[in-house]
């Protein structure tokens, strides 16, 4: 397709403001520092294939897999734990919602452990608990998850750090640029001051941009307490002028 | 006043239990036991079929065995989102060896924003615990060297010696024997040859 010459009729995304986001090398997280490029990162154009990205529809999905209470159930029952509803919008930078975004996310059991070979924290498993859902975002940007709140756990890092409870996500938005991983705390959690990983982040209003708010409004009488958890991605620009060639 | 953007929300690592939510079989979970994410091209996919592999290297030279790779391309004639071909895979690294492969079929060249051909490439994306925001990088071919030579994004590459890191080798026969031609592509994360990551 070498003679393509067809234009983008999308335009490029907004750049990502690196300050904001937590930088690559961050000593007080051990972890990174053998993992963190020592070179300064290479600017990019957007094409095409930096503007366009996979496709989910719920043809993906299992109709259980947003209900981690009851989609890893092994000796009956439900999961243990403080049963909750996690809701919240995805949008763009210029608060346009995220349509058709998948949702992934995973998360420790209630006493902070998660399935996993590599998790060696003395809390049971739970026999019905996987810790693993997912949804995709509907034409307003609107998702949800029905789960249990994760327990906090002690890590190797400085000796016996521990995690604030925390859902881990992932993101794709609708293009490869928008792709994003980051994890949701809980509005009120005496540790998320104290956490290395979240000490990554060096503005406080960016932190609070991951602290889910209790919504009192929408939870679910005598059944489930409910937490808000917004999302932005990064915004799309607008093309005032068709795409004009680079200037070198 | 300024006008008012709201904030991309914050990265945080995927961490060491990304497979949980990403690639729960992987993982251990009697979930998705189907799911294959790392062929991302069945049988009936038109194109060349080739297998990417390699080891994505920490800063002391041992493997990131924990690190989690999404790939993302064109089809055979260079269609993102072609009808049968999603186009998107993920991996993740052998727990032991951190070795990791994707089976897919050979991009075709895609268009640079002011229509030049880029050179066939995939998208690569690397979370792991300890990456506190996903590191892109892209894959091309070495036996496509006048592509690659005229490729827009790796001509924007100022230090000229750096653009190797983004090449991937064919290797010498089939892995195990196979036909399959397969491409090593090592990904350095600190020193010499630290592999190109892109701010896009």
């Amino acid at each position: 397709m070498s003679s393509d010459t067809r234009e983008f009729p999308w335009g490029e995304f907004t750049r990502r403001d690196r300050a904001w986001h937590p930088p690559a090398f961050t000593p007080p997280y051990k972890t990174s520092v053998l993992r963190s490029p020592g070179k300064a990162l290479v600017s990019l154009r957007q094409s095409i294939g930096e503007r366009t990205g996979p496709v989910f529809g719920h043809g993906d999905l299992d109709p259980l897999d947003n209900d981690l209470i009851r989609n890893y159930i092994t000796t009956g029952g439900e999961a243990i734990g403080e049963r909750i509803i996690v809701h919240g919008r995805v949008v763009d930078e210029m608060g346009r919602p995220v349509k058709g975004s998948l949702v992934e996310v995973w998360q420790a059991n209630a006493g902070g452990r998660y399935r996993h070979g590599n998790d060696r924290y003395l809390a049971p498993l739970d026999p019905n608990f996987g810790g693993c859902g997912r949804c995709v975002t509907d034409d307003d940007g609107r998702y949800f998850f029905r789960t249990i709140k994760p327990g906090p756990y002690p890590w190797m890092n400085h000796n016996s750090d521990w995690r604030p409870s925390h859902i881990h996500f992932s993101l794709f938005g609708n293009a490869f640029a928008q792709r994003l991983v980051t994890q949701m705390y809980f509005e009120g959690d005496p540790l998320i001051p104290l956490c290395p990983i979240i000490g990554t982040i060096r503005d406080k209003a960016a932190v609070d941009m991951l602290v889910a708010k209790l919504d009192m409004n929408e939870m679910v009488p005598f059944d489930s307490l409910v937490y808000r958890f917004d999302i932005v991605l990064r915004g799309r620009r607008s093309t005032f002028f068709e795409n004009r060639p680079e200037g070198n | 006043m300024p006008v008012p953007y709201l904030k991309e929300t914050p990265s945080q690592t995927g961490g060491p239990y990304v497979h949980i939510g990403c690639l729960p079989h992987f993982a251990g979970l009697n979930l998705r036991t189907q799911e294959k994410l790392h062929v991302l091209a069945g049988g009936g996919v038109p194109g060349e079929r080739i297998r990417i592999e390699g080891v994505v290297w920490d800063g002391s030279g041992h493997p990131l065995r924990d690190v989690m790779l999404e790939l993302w391309q064109a089809d055979s004639t260079g269609t993102y989102n072609a009808p049968g071909f999603r186009g998107w895979g993920r991996v993740g690294a052998d727990p032991q060896t951190g070795l990791w492969g994707f089976e897919t079929v050979r991009p075709g060249a895609t268009p640079w924003i002011d229509g030049r051909p880029q050179a066939p490439h995939c998208s690569l994306l690397l979370f792991a615990r300890g990456i506190n925001i996903h590191l892109h990088t892209r894959i091309y071919f070495d036996d496509r060297p006048e592509a690659n030579a005229a490729d827009p994004a790796l001509l924007s590459i100022e230090l000229v010696n750096r653009r190797q890191t983004l090449i991937a080798t064919r290797q010498a026969g089939g892995q195990g024997g196979s036909e399959v031609p397969t491409f090593r592509f090592d990904v350095h994360l600190q020193g010499e040859k630290e592999t190109v990551f892109f701010d896009c």
